[in-house]
């Protein structure tokens, strides 16, 4: 990607996360009360990850079958509390290993 | 209440974070190449940015030229959760961090180090605060580096594998927290079933994917704040 291009891009991206993180840390010597706003703010990280799984999750890999298998298995081991790391290796390892057997018939 | 303020605590906490950074990070950096970026550039991203769920929506943007509006427009959306976090840690930071540490310490505000900086019940320091940062730092950079640079010259399958990764990563913090919470599931779910309209009529299909995101997951999480508000006290899990 042209550089030019990229540095513009990259100081807004940067720019407004590094301020979303920095402006509250600074600032905010007080609670938020409004329960409206601390509901709004509970909902949105679960919402968007959620929205940027479904669907593109299954076309993460080389095909359906695998993205499947590697979703079950990370639904799994969430819902039994494992670590980031863990459910997302083990995910990793079940794409890989679907894809072999797939490889193999 | 109690501070803790050991650099050496901090690199401890701080080291299985760093560790799953590694990882996600590697497939971020897969995924940045093969959208167009060349390995510096995924790499000064990471090291500028420091969020996953920011970095996977606003890199296509990028590539796609798209609109600087959509692109802040997505990353305010998408990593507003980072406000919350920072106004909920600051009110538990120990008497020895000074106002230019919030500076510093703010830019390393990511999920993973809020949750162990505000789950061990004590005030933090700056020394801590510090040493929890660092490893995670190096990790999601040195993973982005990897993943660039080695992503072209792993086998197919190695790589498809690991394009899951990040994925997989947001399905384990979403679950655990729509498991205890029943009104997280149906705004989740909400969100999705907009998302997924948003995303396969064809009458929408004009909508860019940073703004299916905002849109979704923004119309879901106002829908449920106004009737599902949490209660004022006892349901701060954030905290």
């Amino acid at each position: 990607m042209n550089n030019a291009k990229f540095l513009v891009y990259l100081i807004c991206m940067a720019g407004i996360t590094y301020l979303i993180r920095m402006i509250p840390f600074v600032l905010f010597k007080k609670e938020i009360k409004n329960k409206y706003v601390l509901s709004f703010l509970h909902y949105i990280p679960y919402a968007v990850l959620s929205v940027m799984t479904i669907p593109a999750i299954f076309n993460s890999t080389e095909n359906i079958w695998s993205a499947i298998v590697g979703t079950v298995t990370a639904v799994i081991l969430a819902f039994m509390e494992k670590s980031l790391l863990t459910v997302a290796a083990a995910s990793c390892v079940a794409v890989f290993v679907t894809e072999y057997i797939m490889k193999l018939m | 209440m109690a501070e803790i303020n050991s650099f050496r605590k901090g690199i401890t906490d701080g080291m299985p974070i760093c560790l799953g950074y590694l990882s996600v990070a590697f497939a971020f950096g897969i995924f940045a190449t093969e959208k167009g970026l060349s390995i510096l550039q995924a790499l000064i991203v990471s090291m500028t940015n420091v969020t996953s769920a920011g970095q996977l929506a606003g890199v296509p943007i990028m590539v796609a030229g798209g609109t600087i509006a959509e692109l802040v427009l997505s990353q305010f959306i998408i990593n507003l959760r980072y406000a919350l976090m920072s106004v909920s840690l600051s009110q538990k930071l120990g008497k020895s961090v000074r106002m230019k540490d919030r500076f510093v310490i703010s830019f390393m505000m990511t999920d993973e180090v809020f949750g162990v900086a505000s789950g061990n019940g004590k005030r933090v320091g700056r020394n801590y605060l510090f040493g929890l940062i660092v490893t995670p730092f190096i990790g999601w950079s040195l993973g982005t580096l990897l993943g660039a640079g080695a992503g072209n010259i792993l086998p197919v399958a190695v790589v498809s594998a690991l394009g899951i990764a990040i994925y997989a990563m947001f399905v384990a913090i979403v679950i655990p927290e729509v498991k205890k919470c029943a009104n997280t599931l149906m705004c989740v779910i909400c969100a999705v079933a907009i998302g997924c309209v948003l995303c396969f009529v064809p009458a929408f299909s004009f909508i860019p994917e940073g703004f299916r995101v905002i849109i979704a997951a923004g119309a879901a999480s106002a829908i449920f704040a106004f009737l599902k508000p949490l209660e004022a006290k006892g349901e701060e899990d954030d905290e």
